[in-house]
């Protein structure tokens, strides 16, 4: 039986108003709230946090033979974004790592490669969507990640939904397009698009469903997105389905965060499945893509402990304009101190295990842990001697902290605090996500993947501390 | 294995030390030269007759050719050195082991730092190509850390430790104000300090060192030749060093409450000089107050206070300029701002002026006249992570 062996979700923790871009632009906006990729967040560090998630609640043991990555925003061109993640993940260096790039589409094309193909794959897609100030883009639009394991399933790795069909329609129109570079896209006018889809959708849809053997009669769940509003309402109502199957589509809380949005409905999804239920995803980009899965009796003893609902409602609210500089369309007057100077590849090579995947080292005989990693133990004259010890998924306790306004950071200040870790080990690190007024001593946090910077178009990814929040 | 130290071996007979400012108008060779001319119209002696020399620079130049050139020195020994902001006092001490070991009759031990050129506030680290993973705080951060960690250990309400904190800060100042060398020399009231505005943690402008330019240099010869130089010269009782291994950063047994690498060097000084009772034996001391939790934290690292007193020591003037132990007499790091590689050997040179009853009147202390030895340290790097540099010297031989 093939399907998805675990999955994860991964929405960041500022939210903008879509209220406050109106009372700061005197246009624009809307209703309800967007989820915001933080300064320290980019598509490759959303799609190791949904990954984790995804990999957190897989039965241990398991290991991926692939990393399949999809981004319309990805960090770097000619240079793999999903080795980042393959190495955040700890992956064997035989797990292969590769982009599927260049359209929202590109996500759920993956999910049919991997569902049609071998092995065990984790397909992970994010997004940071972005517009011009005011645009519908700006408003609409949200920064989320989303992941899939995918494979055949076993006594101790079961499917939680056996996949049970899918298809594709494919046309050539143009609807959505952005020329490389650019921030934004830009969309035809909608009555065209919304008539190109319709056809798509319904084609695609029916073929889907004959393969899985089911009527619309049969479906419990049904998931339907794109970034075309008006084609996706038009079709919600050619589907058969009755509106009490239809998902929130998340729009108000979270916006549309194109490439993950499938795979972020689909989690919400099966975050309330029951077992035997089917759930449908119907993707409009470029064309429809639709997927059939039944959710089968593992499923509610392997769910993530972070619920898509959970992230959803654990959202802070960020100022418009802090909004704006973070995405670079309001440029700050930058800190009056020298700009971090760029990653040494070799050094970051050497250290892949730490500064990917936070990997110290705990010494044999003592059982001190080091992090960094060391050779030569603090305690005793150990040497050479120590095992490695990952710490990303090890909470730890704030011991001492500060907020530094003097130091560079793309979004001052820095927040900074020493953090004992829980069985032991030390680091002083920076906070993310989080506001001054609301650290203390004592305070729980947790590791989470960020790019701490960039300098000579090398992004510096590290991690960093943040709050634990159920 | 031991510190077997140098005492009464060397001795200082000559200093020189250019004012610590915003120095736009000199450049590094301005201030070398400024600094080695004092020194040597100090000892009366010519450059030629210095056997070799110690440069002491933590960035602003590399080689002994940073010196050389300047002073247009001809075929002698130069060399530079660096140990963050014990790179001065790093200078002295290499220095004073040359001609303590019979390599070199004479020798001088200077250091600089042009830290204003940069364009930037603050001190700057020069980058060393790194995996990116390492924190880039502000010092000033790292040692706010100090400040809740102390009062959370020794019960210190919030109002008296940023008190305490004030009164280091302001008597520095006072200080400061009453010396010609001093960058900032206005009096500065804990009640300006307190409402300064916040750079990291809990401390404002007031509570950080300021940045500045400047040169200092020392000439050391052989104990038995001193009084050929002067007729009072300053005798080497200790200099001790230690780097530490960082395990502060990574051992939650560490509290930020003390800086274990300046108790080991203090130790280790004290038993070269052999000082039993440092509150009471020293005359003076110099003290690296790059932050006022510094200053702090260090009263009772270094033995003038005990464990969780040193803010009522503070609060009591125990080390005000006329108090018991007179701390930074010239004003510290507060008042002459830090040019890594000099400071060291500034803090050398009020321990020239004070014990030999050459400081102003105005800020001449009276322990003086029945103590007549003085301390100098400094520290570089950060809480959990730093080196620690402790000297003693003093007027009488044995």
């Amino acid at each position: 039986m093939r399907g998805i062996l675990s999955y994860g979700a991964y929405v960041p923790y500022r939210r903008l108003d879509r209220a406050d871009i109106r009372a700061f632009l005197g246009s624009g906006g809307g209703k309800g709230t967007r989820a915001v990729a933080s300064y320290d967040e980019d598509t490759t560090t959303l799609a190791v946090e949904a990954s984790r998630v995804a990999m957190r609640a897989a039965p241990a043991g398991i290991v991926p033979s692939a990393l399949w990555f999809a981004t319309v925003s990805p960090a770097y061109l000619d240079k793999t974004n999903a080795t980042a993640i393959h190495a955040a993940l700890r992956l064997d260096a035989d797990a292969a790592a590769a982009d599927f790039g260049g359209a929202p589409r590109s996500g759920v094309v993956a999910w049919r490669a991997a569902l049609s193909g071998t092995g065990t794959v984790l397909v992970v897609a994010a997004d940071i969507r972005t517009g011009l100030p005011g645009s519908a883009d700006e408003a609409g639009g949200g920064d989320a990640g989303s992941a899939l394991l995918i494979g055949d399933g076993d006594e101790g790795a079961p499917v939680l939904a056996e996949y049970l069909g899918a298809a594709s329609a494919t046309s050539e129109f143009i609807d959505r397009w952005r020329t490389p570079g650019e921030n934004r896209s830009r969309q035809w006018e909608e009555r065209f698009g919304e008539l190109q889809y319709l056809p798509l959708a319904e084609q695609a849809w029916k073929a889907a469903l004959q393969e899985a053997g089911l009527a619309p009669g049969d479906l419990d769940l049904v998931a339907v997105t794109g970034l075309h509003t008006r084609a996706v309402r038009a079709a919600v109502r050619k589907l058969g389905v009755g509106d009490e199957v239809v998902l929130d589509d998340l729009g108000a809380s979270v916006g549309n965060s194109g490439t993950a949005h499938p795979g972020l409905l689909l989690a919400a999804a099966l975050d309330r499945a029951e077992p035997g239920q089917v759930i449908a995803v119907l993707s409009l980009a470029d064309g429809a893509d639709a997927f059939v899965f039944r959710a089968t009796e593992a499923l509610p003893a392997h769910r993530p402990a972070r619920t898509v609902a959970g992230q959803v409602a654990n959202g802070a609210g960020l100022p418009y304009a802090k909004f704006l500089s973070w995405r670079g369309m309001l440029t700050l007057d930058p800190p009056r101190r020298p700009e971090p100077a760029r990653v040494s590849a070799s050094a970051a090579a050497r250290s892949e295990a730490w500064k990917y995947a936070f990997v110290g080292s705990r010494d044999r005989s003592s059982g001190a842990v080091h992090l960094p990693p060391a050779r030569v133990s603090m305690v005793g004259d150990a040497i050479d001697d120590m095992d490695p010890i990952p710490m990303a998924d090890t909470e730890g306790t704030i011991v001492t902290f500060t907020v530094d306004r003097l130091a560079y950071s793309p979004s001052p200040p820095v927040i900074f605090a020493v953090v004992d870790f829980d069985g032991g080990g030390r680091l002083p690190i920076e906070l993310t996500d989080v506001d001054e007024a609301d650290v203390a001593i004592g305070d729980r946090v947790e590791m989470t993947f960020r790019r701490l910077n960039s300098a000579d178009g090398i992004h510096n990814y590290f991690w960093k501390a943040r709050p634990v929040r159920s | 294995m031991a510190s077997h130290g140098i005492k009464d071996q060397v001795a200082i007979v000559g200093m020189g030390c250019t004012p610590f400012a915003e120095a736009f108008g000199k450049s590094t060779d301005d201030l070398l030269i400024d600094a080695a001319q004092e020194a040597f119209s100090s000892a009366g002696v010519g450059k030629d007759t210095v056997d070799a020399y110690w440069l002491g620079t933590a960035q602003s130049g590399m080689s002994g050719i940073t010196l050389a050139k300047p002073l247009q020195l001809h075929g002698k020994p130069v060399t530079r050195v660096e140990n963050f902001c014990a790179t001065g006092s790093e200078a002295l001490r290499q220095a004073s082991y040359a001609v303590a070991s019979g390599a070199y009759d004479v020798a001088m031990a200077i250091g600089v730092e042009k830290v204003k050129d940069s364009g930037y506030q603050g001190l700057n680290a020069f980058p060393i190509p790194n995996d990116g993973t390492a924190r880039t705080l502000t010092a000033a951060a790292m040692f706010s850390m100090v400040a809740p960690a102390y009062a959370k250990r020794f019960g210190v309400d919030e109002a008296s430790l940023r008190e305490a904190l004030a009164r280091i800060a302001s008597k520095n100042h006072y200080n400061g104000a009453r010396n010609p060398r001093a960058q900032f020399r206005r009096e500065v009231s804990s009640e300006q300090v307190c409402a300064a505005p916040p750079v990291a943690g809990v401390l404002g402008v007031f509570d950080c060192a300021g940045v500045a330019d400047g040169a200092a240099a020392a000439i050391v010869v052989r104990a038995e030749d001193a009084h050929r130089y002067t007729d009072r010269p300053l005798y080497v009782k200790a200099l001790s060093f230690v780097a530490g291994n960082g395990s502060g950063l990574l051992d939650p047994d560490y509290d930020y409450t003390t800086f274990p690498e300046v108790v080991a060097c203090a130790r280790d000084a004290y038993e070269q000089a052999g000082v039993t009772d440092p509150r009471h034996q020293l005359a003076m001391a110099e003290v690296h107050d790059c932050f006022t939790p510094t200053e702090l934290v260090l009263m009772e690292d270094l033995g003038f206070a005990e464990r969780g007193t040193a803010w009522k020591e503070v609060l009591a003037g125990t080390f005000d300029l006329h108090g018991e132990l007179p701390v930074n007499p010239d004003g510290g790091l507060k008042s002459f701002g830090h040019p890594v590689g000099a400071s060291g050997l500034r803090m050398m040179f009020e321990a020239w002026l004070q014990l030999r009853g050459e400081a102003p009147a105005e800020r001449q202390i009276e322990t003086v006249t029945e103590r007549h030895l003085a301390l100098t340290h400094n520290l570089g790097g950060y809480p959990g992570e730093m080196v620690s540099f402790v000297g003693i010297v003093g007027t009488q031989r044995g």
